[in-house]
């Protein structure tokens, strides 16, 4: 098994305050996290730093693949229409995966190709989301909240993807509330701690 | 790798400037309406009008690319795709030089295009057009580079516009300077090479520091 990603001890902060107390992880291809913890604890953060968004306060994180960064924000661009939105995606990010038809047929949007985003509701917003993982050839997926906003059957959708990209040797970060994912693999959890606040 | 996430960057702005439309537009109509509008304000005698038409047309330039700057990072930056730069192997820096590459099409190039023609609107002498248009292809890059900068360090303040306007102006004297004193001097039968060698300096200065120094300021700001 191939490593991923390994922290040493990371840590972020803001303003000179630890948003969070360190953290030591390591996550091979096939394996998944499940960030855990309160509001405010610093999940989304901590995802942010490990894409390579935020930089660590203190410690180390050593990636060993290219990172996908999916967060609350949409990260297309509502006048463009579905199918552009995914085409650039894929050549920014310099894509090997599906393409953008078959991408969105995957998530549930066949047929939605030519609607420009803004039009989308905000479930199919995430679905076109999820379908920018599938164009983009990250195989270390970073999910803030990926059930956010989503039916029954969306939710479905992110553990079916969820399972495919482990069985193709890709590994998942994820922060969830309210649903946690129903996947094949058994996902290694982490409670993330909010840093003690200085007197 | 890189030259293709900066060229994708570059396609989609495009797009959408065109989708957009008024962008483009939008310098061309202000340097139009500065033209037109000054001959009425200090009257029509030719000899004024040519003395006074480098400026007028540089100030507009100028004007017409400072109205663009608040639009540079921040819908990106709202929408979540400006954190995306920073993902993957293409270093933000060169992201940056695609950024203000495409906001240099849009918003100065049209001006370019049509600057002869407000200089001819203005009596400007013929023999400086050619050096009107080698100040422009010279100088509004600059004002790109310099209002990017601007933009990306005024990007976490709401309504920064104010403090971008100050932050850009003391930078962008002296390409005002020498790229009327160019135009001027062609006017007048002198050689506008020193000047335009002055304007040449200036932009590979600027393009050597500011993609490094705007990426920075944009990281700062996304955190």
């Amino acid at each position: 098994m191939s490593r991923m990603l390994e922290t040493h001890q990371a840590t972020y902060a803001r303003s000179g305050e630890p948003v969070f107390e360190p953290v030591d992880l390591a996550l091979d291809a096939g394996q998944a996290l499940i960030v855990l913890g309160p509001n405010g604890c610093g999940k989304t953060t901590l995802l942010r730093m490990l894409a390579g968004i935020l930089r660590p306060w203190q410690g180390k994180i050593i990636r060993h693949c290219q990172p996908a960064f999916l967060g609350h924000l949409p990260a297309f661009k509502g006048d463009l229409s579905c199918r552009e939105n995914l085409a650039f995606q894929r050549r920014f990010h310099g894509g090997a995966g599906l393409d953008e038809s078959r991408a969105l047929a995957r998530v549930g949007l066949a047929g939605l190709g030519l609607r420009p985003a803004r039009t989308l509701s905000a479930g199919q917003k995430r679905r076109l989301g999820l379908a920018g993982l599938l164009v983009a050839p990250g195989s270390l997926w970073l999910l803030d909240e990926p059930y956010a906003s989503l039916d029954d059957s969306g939710s479905e959708l992110v553990d079916h993807l969820l399972t495919e990209h482990l069985a193709g040797g890709g590994a998942v970060a994820l922060s969830a509330h309210q649903r946690k994912p129903a996947i094949a693999v058994d996902p290694v959890r982490l409670e993330l701690k909010a840093a003690e606040m200085l007197p | 790798m890189i030259v293709r996430s900066m060229s994708a960057l570059i396609e989609r702005d495009l797009r959408l400037a065109i989708r957009h439309g008024g962008e483009s537009l939008m310098p061309l109509i202000f340097l139009f309406s500065v033209i037109i509008l000054i001959p009425l304000g200090v009257g029509p005698g030719p000899n004024l009008l040519a003395a006074i038409a480098p400026g007028m047309i540089w100030v507009a330039a100028l004007l017409a690319s400072l109205l663009a700057l608040e639009n540079l990072f921040r819908p990106d930056l709202d929408d979540g795709t400006l954190e995306q730069w920073w993902i993957g192997d293409c270093p933000a820096g060169a992201l940056v030089v695609a950024r203000l590459f495409s906001h240099w099409l849009i918003t100065a190039v049209p001006v370019i295009v049509f600057a002869p023609l407000a200089a001819q609107m203005l009596y400007l002498p013929a023999e400086a057009l050619g050096v009107l248009v080698l100040s422009l292809l010279l100088g509004t890059p600059i004002l790109s580079l310099v209002g990017g900068l601007a933009a990306a360090l005024t990007l976490g303040t709401n309504r920064g516009s104010v403090l971008l306007s100050i932050l850009v102006f003391p930078l962008i004297v002296p390409v005002l300077i020498f790229a009327t004193g160019a135009v001027s001097a062609a006017a007048d039968g002198l050689s506008a090479r020193a000047h335009l060698g002055l304007l040449g300096a200036l932009l590979i200065l600027a393009i050597t520091l500011v993609p490094l120094a705007t990426s920075a300021a944009l990281r700062l700001n996304i955190e």
